[in-house]
């Protein structure tokens, strides 16, 4: 009988779509030369007119990083970096500074429009503030007069070091050190801007705040920087979004996210990334090397970290939580789908520290064609950690048998009072789900797409109504072509 | 409106179906009756398109098409309605997204546009009170975890929305209690009218006590051996199959 | 470690034994130990478990007959059941004829070395060093080059009569702390099928390290039990690998049992290679004082239609540790695998601790492939329902645990042996808990 090999194909082509965000904007790029190295590393410092303790920051964690090997535990294959031969710092070219949003160059405007972002706040969904980065630089952000009256700051790194050097220079690497890891060294070495969100005390944020990612020039690193920090009882709900054009050739992204929760502080951080997934042979496509890490720091704080990974040829990321207040939560949503030759090694880790912390991790991994979903997470459970608890869900759903998922939870334990649950399941698509929906009317890309919804919808369901429609939708293009 | 002719069919080689003849036509109601492995669920299979049957000979008109070179999605398009013995779960679907895309389709097929999300709304507000089905059913993850009489319910629900043109009802009573076939049955009911058609499969008469049907035929070994009024269907429960296996074992 | 006192070792070794196939072997081991060394908590595979502290000693290798023990120093260490069972002794990690009683017919047992020189050069060259492919370091290294005095075990058709074989592995360490690298070879024919019991102990009062590998073939429509019972001295290590391939349709079913010693690490692959086969593990592991227990397990389901059970579990108290790790590979062309895992500790003392890796690595997309694991405490309710009919804390509590250790015991079908594994659990829960 065939029908399984039929249903396979059928599978596959259902999943074969286009990536629909490939088009470069020709904007006139004032650029680095490539290469690395502390004349670069200075140049990036004088083009943003930085102080000079930020430079020595930088020049320490390069000089660090110099001695760094690249991490090789992950269950990726690549040809090897050549971090020579990156522009490590490259900025759409203004005529003038815009002084206000009207003034941004109309093609960047273009572009943002096409990629359904509006820069203009009176057309802008309500209640969502942008901050827009192009290759290195923020271009603009939005809503931030109405926040400013709360004392929120939203603006882009640059800016923040600017003008609030004391919160960053207090918060700067106080979650991901500079030397934590090797992707995170080189960030703090290169970084070029990001977004940078400041909550005070009893504040609670009326508005999505909103990040928007665009890597456009050719050769190019993107290494933005984020930092959130919520003041004690304050509240933020933080959208992350980013894709790239098509390129023959990898591009390097190696991103830090730093949050910083005080007591009774919450932050929620949700991530739709749809790098450039390369094409259906495998080339190209971005190598997304991040390093997002929260710290509950206060009794009773809270991180969400909510992600849909569809994009990038290689993601590897772990975003964490270090439960260091008593009472404290982590949470881990997450959907990562790949397709084609796509490689994806990602997970969380949650660090119980305080006592009567909670944690929860819900992780969905889709893979097709020939791409290979890895999970690994760290549940870790200190001696004084009492009454920590831990569930863990780790789902994986494979289309076709061209492809592989896999599993590397890791949990350890070193209180008796904890409780540490993990469950695992791998399922695929049965041909009786299919036949069922046929039956109604559906065609079996639809069914697919409707059960591939079903499989992530817990996840689904943590995103910001915006971005839960974007999100479902790109799960369904992303797997175009490839079921039956 | 439906013209089956000499229908053969099997499951991996193995020979199921030898040799159907039945005519339907709009506003009649058909059931099939037949001792278990007779062939009942590998005929509603085979109309609504499941892909591990083969039809070896014989042909299938469906509305003036060929209904075996249809896809089981376009058979839906075409107003072929199956309510499965065993409806699928499929977790964290709604079974309200699950009916909206279903209708939408269908719609499209039909060269309608598709409805919108009020429209949506009240022709599914005017179906749950007419089946007495309710909100809290819908909004779960479709099938998962509902009782036999809940997905049933859910099915004949479905139908009611997706307005088919014939409806296959294979075992709707199967593992339902008398209220739940009672309920079930009253929406098949409510459904009928001169331009659309039932064909109920069930193995007890008693779902033919609120299902009236006009015609009655038995299966047996993959045919249809016996025809007749509703009154046939009292004969069978009364003598058992075995009447027929005595009647028709000489043509075995 | 001092490498040069292996190193001359080996070379008085290779220089003592003909060439051949297992010479060609001990040589290429060699090399793969050189070049290895010892594993660090960077190797992935011993991120918990710090071995390389073991080898900062200085162990004395024995040489082959330098020391032996007597018949009544065996019998101090004897398993029950052992009247009916073929009992096969290894001292210092070298196989004892004399001390060896071999009770079946269909049991055929040969130094390995003259099974590899004739009648048995195919299998031994098909299956010695099969586990080295999974087991990539240089412990496992260090055992293949030490290859002497091991032996080859091969069992006919037993019509249907399971036939139980003993292994004891015996270090004397005297005088000198004693490292033992015992190896083995069993083969499984067609319909044969054993009872396969296997235990160490360390007889002397030094530091012991019983470096031990063990490769089992099970041939179409053999039956494997295994049942590993470890329970040495505080002061005894071991690291094993028993390495399990199923060419033929057959049966695994293994029980390993860790109560003691100071570091033990147990590697158990099963390698399945002919569909509908099917393989058990079980596990218990309960150290004491300040003992680590370490089980990684892999399933490497190869074809389809195969299917695994498998279930750990753990009671850790006083300053134990333990760590599991649970590999199932489901390769490409393993359609309609079922493999399931379960891992389930419990935590008694604030200071004992649990490390755990559960992990799935899955080609194929038609299987069904679950694992779960938990770590937490007993449960509160049971333990205060049992209060309530009257039974005090402790009792109650040795009777979750009882309980809990129960699923696993359960799976010794050897009657002795299962008896005698519930006494030790029992006695540990009496003397520790109540």
């Amino acid at each position: 009988m065939d029908t399984m090999n039929d249903i396979n194909s059928d599978i596959q082509k259902a999943v074969m779509a286009d990536y629909k965000y490939g088009f470069v904007t020709d904007i006139e790029a004032d650029a680095a030369p490539k290469g690395l190295n502390e004349e670069i590393i200075r140049f990036i410092s004088v083009k943003k007119n930085e102080p000079e303790w930020m430079l020595e920051w930088r020049l320490k964690a390069y000089r660090h990083w110099l001695n760094m090997e690249e991490p090789s535990w992950a269950n990726l294959k690549h040809p090897p970096i050549d971090y020579q031969d990156i522009i490590y710092y490259s900025a759409p070219k203004q005529k003038v500074k815009p002084g206000s949003l009207d003034e941004i160059d109309p093609e960047l405007r273009r572009t943002f429009e096409k990629l359904g972002i509006s820069l203009e706040e009176q057309k802008r969904l309500s209640g969502v503030a942008v901050d827009a980065v192009v290759d290195s630089v923020s271009i603009g952000t939005t809503f931030k007069a109405q926040l400013a009256e709360l004392g929120i700051i939203f603006c882009s790194m640059s800016e923040a070091i600017q003008e609030h050097p004391e919160l960053v220079r207090k918060y700067l690497g106080s979650v991901v050190p500079a030397t934590d890891n090797y992707f995170a060294a080189l960030n703090s070495a290169v970084f070029t801007d990001g977004s940078f969100c400041y909550i005070p005390e009893g504040v609670r944020c009326p508005m999505e705040l909103s990040t928007y990612f665009r890597i456009n020039a050719e050769n190019t690193g993107q290494f933005e920087r984020t930092l959130i920090v919520a003041e004690p009882g304050s509240y933020v709900s933080y959208l992350e979004g980013c894709t790239a054009p098509m390129r023959d050739e990898n591009q390097l992204h190696a991103a830090v996210v730093e949050l910083v929760a005080q007591e009774r502080g919450e932050i929620k951080y949700s991530t739709v990334q749809n790098w450039y997934p390369g094409d259906k042979q495998g080339n190209g496509g971005i190598y997304n090397f991040v390093t997002k890490r929260g710290i509950c720091k206060g009794d009773h704080a809270k991180i969400s970290w909510t992600q849909v990974e569809t994009g990038s040829a290689i993601t590897w990321k772990y975003p964490s939580v270090i439960l260091k207040g008593d009472h404290s939560v982590g949470e881990f949503y997450s959907v990562a789908l790949t397709n084609h030759y796509q490689q994806a090694d990602t997970g969380t880790k949650m660090m119980h520290i305080g006592k009567n912390t909670r944690s929860r991790i819900v992780s969905k991994g889709i893979s097709a064609g020939f791409s290979n979903n890895s999970y690994r997470g760290l549940v870790q459970v200190g001696k004084n950690a009492a009454n920590a608890r831990n569930f863990s869900q780790c789902d994986s759903l494979l289309l076709g048998d061209k492809c592989g998922a896999h599993t590397f939870p890791y949990i350890e334990v070193k209180n008796n009072t904890g409780v540490v649950e993990h469950e695992a399941t791998t399922s695929k698509i049965g041909e009786d789900q299919l036949f069922y929906c046929n039956q109604r009317g559906i065609d079996t890309e639809t069914a697919v797409a409707l059960i591939i919804n079903g499989f992530a919808r817990e996840v689904m369901n943590q995103l910001p109504m915006e971005f839960a429609v974007e999100a479902q939708k790109l799960l369904a293009i992303s797997l175009e072509g490839s079921v039956g | 409106m439906l013209t089956i002719k000499n229908l053969h069919a099997g499951i991996e080689g193995k020979k199921i179906l030898k040799g159907i003849n039945l005519e339907i036509k709009p506003g009649e109601v058909h059931a099939i009756m037949g001792p278990n492995g007779s062939g009942k669920s590998t005929l509603a299979s085979v109309l609504a398109g499941r892909k591990e049957y083969e039809v070896s000979t014989g042909s299938v008109q469906f509305l003036g098409k060929d209904l075996l070179d249809l896809s089981p999605e376009e058979r839906a398009g075409e107003g072929l309605f199956l309510g499965f013995q065993y409806p699928v779960e499929i977790p964290g679907l709604s079974t309200t997204n699950f009916i909206k895309t279903a209708l939408n389709e269908v719609r499209k097929y039909r060269g309608q546009e598709p409805l919108d999300a009020v429209a949506f709304l009240k022709l599914m507000k005017e179906k749950m009170a007419l089946m007495n089905v309710d909100q809290s059913l819908l909004s779960r993850s479709l099938n998962e975890g509902f009782s036999g009489g809940e997905k049933k319910r859910n099915e004949i629900f479905q139908m009611a929305m997706l307005q088919p043109k014939l409806a296959i009802l294979d075992e709707t009573d199967s593992g339902l209690d008398i209220d739940a076939i009672r309920i079930v049955a009253n929406g098949v009911n409510q459904l009928r009218n001169k331009d659309n058609a039932v064909l109920a499969i069930t193995h007890y008469q008693r779902l033919l006590d609120y299902i009236i049907p006009d015609v009655i035929h038995v299966l047996y070994n993959g045919r249809i051996v016996k025809s007749g009024p509703k009154e046939l269907a009292l004969e069978l429960e009364e003598r058992g199959y075995d009447f027929i296996k005595s009647e028709v074992s000489v043509e075995d | 470690m001092n490498t040069q006192y292996y190193q001359d070792h080996f070379t008085r070794l290779q220089a003592a034994t003909r060439p051949g196939h297992l010479h060609a072997r001990r040589e290429e081991a060699f090399r793969d130990f050189s070049r290895l060394g010892i594993p660090t908590t960077r190797n992935e595979e011993w991120k918990y478990t710090r071995i390389s502290g073991l080898f900062n000693k200085e162990w004395h290798l024995p040489l082959l007959q330098e020391k032996t023990i007597t018949e009544n120093d065996l019998h101090a260490v004897r398993l029950p059941g052992y009247e009916t069972a073929s009992e096969l002794v290894f001292v210092n990690g070298f196989f004892s004829f004399a001390l060896s009683n071999i009770r079946s017919e269909s049991l055929t047992v040969l130094p390995l070395e003259e099974a590899a020189a004739n009648g048995y050069s195919d299998i031994v060259s098909a299956h010695f060093g099969h586990s080295s492919g999974y087991i990539k370091d240089g412990i496992h290294a260090l055992n293949t080059a030490f290859t002497e005095g091991g032996v080859f075990i091969h069992l006919r058709k037993t019509k249907h009569e399971k036939q139980p074989v003993y292994i004891y592995h015996l270090t004397t360490a005297e005088h000198e702390p004693g490292f033992t690298q015992p190896r083995s070879l069993v083969y499984l024919g067609e319909q044969a099928e054993m009872q396969l019991v296997e235990t160490s102990m360390c007889l002397g009062q030094q530091d012991s390290l019983n470096s031990q590998v063990i490769e089992i073939v099970l041939e179409e429509a053999a039956v494997l039990e295994y049942y590993k019972i470890q329970h040495d001295h505080d002061n005894a290590s071991q690291v094993n690998t028993t390495h399990i391939r199923q060419i033929g349709k057959s049966y695994s079913h293994t029980v390993t049992l860790s109560l003691n010693g100071n570091m033990v690490r147990n590697n158990l692959n099963v390698v399945l290679e002919a569909s509908h086969s099917e393989a058990h593990l079980y596990g218990l592991y309960f150290p004491k004082g300040k003992s680590h227990i370490d089980n990684h397990t892999i399933v490497d389901n190869r074809v389809p239609h195969c299917e695994s059970n498998e279930l750990y579990k753990g009671i850790l108290d006083e300053q134990g540790t333990g760590v599991f790790n649970g590999k199932i590979f489901v390769r490409q062309p393993a359609q309609k695998t079922n493999a399931f895992q379960s891992n389930k500790n419990v935590l008694l003392s604030d200071t004992a601790a649990i490390n755990t890796k559960p992990q799935l690595e899955i080609f194929a997309d038609d299987v069904k492939c679950s694992h779960g694991c938990t770590v937490g405490r007993l449960s509160e309710e049971g333990l205060f329902y049992l209060q309530s009919r009257g039974i005090p804390e402790k009792t109650a509590q040795s009777m979750l645990l009882h309980g809990f250790a129960e699923d696993v015991l359960e799976k010794i079908k050897l009657e002795p042996i299962r008896r005698y594994a519930d006494a030790l659990v029992a006695a540990r829960l009496e003397y520790d808990i109540v």
